[in-house]
């Protein structure tokens, strides 16, 4: 017996479309998520990690006078946004899958007004940092490639002179690449699928698109929900461990000490208001 | 989608002669068996070839599920037992006005005689669209027609649609509400007794059932405790027929009066949300209150505020707002009873 990955249905039209995807996919999301995790764990316990050495750190803080002791690394108005984001997602990944696990409620106007803040932060999201953040600091491309193999090196124990993180490390951005992908995905299949319930912004009306187009709606909004089930559990898993809290705390509170932003950044990638020129790359 | 009527699909058939071997049964083939009692919803599925169970258990042959008998103060219905059955037992008629006028407002004589009261209470949606089989939300899929710009949907919810829009069709259910009845539910893993109150459900909480019954449940009995014996009852149904029809809007009330004051009531409409609504809000308003037209007269405008019309059903609005003028005042329009 294997799992189903599609649902079928039938139109008025005699039509056999797809209704959603399997909520099996959403066992598989999650157990591989707890797989991730558990997988994760075990490697750091066995992972050099990459922090840059203490006697480096000193001679670079001795090297960088005008760095301040705390370094701004989330703006308020970026934080406001992951916050409301992240409380908009945790209440789409309830309301929709709880009641598939059983938990039955009315979950159907949370959900959708939940839907339409997360639609809004994402918005506000992509003009804030198009027109007031570095927007290419959190993308990832060809560039990164000399950071990913001395990242790699790092953690295999060598001792690499290749470049640190810049502003965001490597796997914060591939992170960010996939929840794009995911979140945009849910949101836009979402905003359509509106005028498929009862709100006060729209008339109820399935026949705006074709039932063949609907069925991929519902299958690309399942897809993104149930993957978004496995990226949050990591998320947060990520948020939680020791060695991260530094960055969970700086998206409270918005910096890092001078001593994180040394230890774990490339100063010549990520300049920081303040500081003295730096004349090469810090570790040579 | 075409619909071949008459020609039902296979199945296996069990006829149990007692509770204990049809509870075995649904244990033993779950979400796969069909339950039947006396049939009248079950054969249109069945006929028109839109649920294809592979087991039928039919439940005719248990004569434990069937009679009224005193218990108590009250009496207890088995679930098996035949509107027919319910409308001519002395102790209903006597004790329980509401449920008698409830029972023989459904339907057609031949059908009281075949429909059990269990079934009555438990029956499908009859919302057309879904009843044609398509993928709505009531089964399982992601639209609802009935709710469309060009949708026909007169019969459907002024309440309470949570993308379904269909509305539970009973006539015995408001009734049995209003009587404050409790619901035996049995299963190989025990018995459990809920209100007749949330023995119905709406889509926000089980898009695809209107009972709370799950899959190995079986409705056994209705027990209806004495508190409203002998009250002043009210049951109105209207439909576009007089006989032979599902209710646009049906009500029943209990009601106890001492001299011209409302003590209290109990008020159940049904036919406009998914789920046969108790007016709560309306009994706190009336209890205390005189009984004149203008205590009516607020108890209709407080029952329909918030309905939600959809194209073609925004007279049920008036409808549901006059017939609760019409509990209120009792008399002569409805089907009024004192025991």
């Amino acid at each position: 017996m294997g799992i189903d990955f599609l649902t079928r249905g039938i139109t008025p039209w005699g039509q056999s479309v797809f209704t959603h995807i399997s909520w099996d996919l959403l066992w598989v999301s999650f157990f591989a998520g707890v797989v991730f995790l558990a997988a994760h764990s075990v490697y750091m316990l066995l992972s050099a990690h990459s922090k840059r050495a203490s006697a480096d750190v000193d001679a670079l803080e001795a090297k960088l006078k005008g760095l301040p002791e705390k370094i701004q690394r989330h703006s308020l108005p970026a934080r406001m946004f992951h916050w409301i984001m992240a409380a908009s997602m945790l209440t789409l990944l309830f309301t929709s899958f709880l009641p598939i696990v059983g938990v039955k409620f009315a979950w159907v106007e949370w959900h959708w007004m939940a839907g339409l803040v997360l639609a809004a932060s994402i918005l506000y999201h992509i003009i804030h940092a198009t027109f007031f953040m570095d927007f290419w600091s959190i993308w990832v491309g060809p560039k990164d490639i000399p950071e990913l193999k001395s990242e790699m090196m790092r953690e295999l124990g060598g001792d690499t002179s290749g470049p640190k993180a810049a502003k965001y490390p490597l796997g914060n951005r591939l992170y960010h690449m996939a929840i794009v992908v995911t979140g945009i995905g849910a949101s836009a299949t979402g905003l359509f699928m509106m005028k498929k319930v009862q709100t006060p912004f729209f008339t109820r009306d399935p026949y705006i698109l074709a039932d063949a187009t609907w069925s991929w709606m519902y299958v690309a909004h399942g897809a993104a929900g149930v993957a978004l089930v496995g990226l949050t559990m990591a998320h947060i898993y990520f948020a939680i461990r020791p060695e991260k809290l530094w960055l969970t705390k700086s998206m409270l509170f918005g910096f890092i000490t001078r001593r994180q932003y040394l230890e774990h950044h490339d100063p010549t990638r990520w300049r920081v208001p303040g500081s003295e020129p730096v004349g090469g790359r810090p570790s040579e | 989608m075409a619909v071949i009527h008459d020609m039902m699909p296979a199945f296996e058939l069990f006829q149990p002669a007692s509770l204990d071997d049809a509870l075995g049964l649904l244990d033993r083939h779950g979400a796969d068996a069909w339950v039947m009692a006396g049939g009248l919803d079950s054969f249109d599925w069945l006929k028109d070839r839109i649920r294809k169970p592979a087991v039928v258990v039919e439940l005719g042959a248990i004569d434990g599920l069937r009679g009224v008998k005193a218990a108590g103060d009250g009496i207890e219905i088995g679930a098996m037992t035949t509107l027919t059955e319910v409308v001519t037992n002395p102790l209903v008629r006597e004790k329980f006005g509401v449920l008698f006028q409830g029972a023989e407002a459904a339907a057609s004589p031949q059908i009281r005689n075949q429909g059990t009261i269990g079934g009555n209470l438990s029956q499908d949606a009859r919302c057309w669209y879904y009843r044609a089989g398509w993928s709505c939300y009531r089964a399982g899929g992601n639209v609802c027609y009935a709710d469309t710009p060009t949708a026909v949907n007169r019969e459907h919810a002024i309440f309470g649609a949570d993308r379904c829009v269909a509305v539970n069709p009973s006539d015995t259910a408001p009734a049995m509400i209003a009587l404050d009845a409790k619901m035996v539910i049995r299963s190989s893993k025990g018995e459990r007794i809920v209100d007749a109150q949330d023995y119905f459900v709406g889509p926000g909480t089980d898009i695809t059932r209107l009972t709370t019954l799950q899959p190995g449940e079986l409705l056994t009995a209705i027990r209806i405790p004495g508190t409203w014996a002998g009250a002043e009852f009210y049951t109105e149904k209207v439909a576009d027929r007089k006989v032979w029809d599902f209710p646009l809007v049906n009500i029943a009330s209990a009601m106890k009066v001492n001299g011209s004051t409302i003590e209290r009531a109990r008020i159940v409409v049904n036919a406009v949300a998914a789920q046969p609504m108790r007016l709560e809000a309306v009994e706190q308003f009336v209890a205390g209150k005189p009984r004149n037209e203008e205590t009516a007269n607020a108890a209709g405008e407080l029952a329909v505020r918030g309905a939600v019309p959809l194209a073609h059903n925004a007279y049920k609005i008036p409808l549901m707002r006059n017939l609760v003028k019409r509990a209120i005042r009792g008399g002569d329009n409805g089907w009024a009873s004192t025991s």
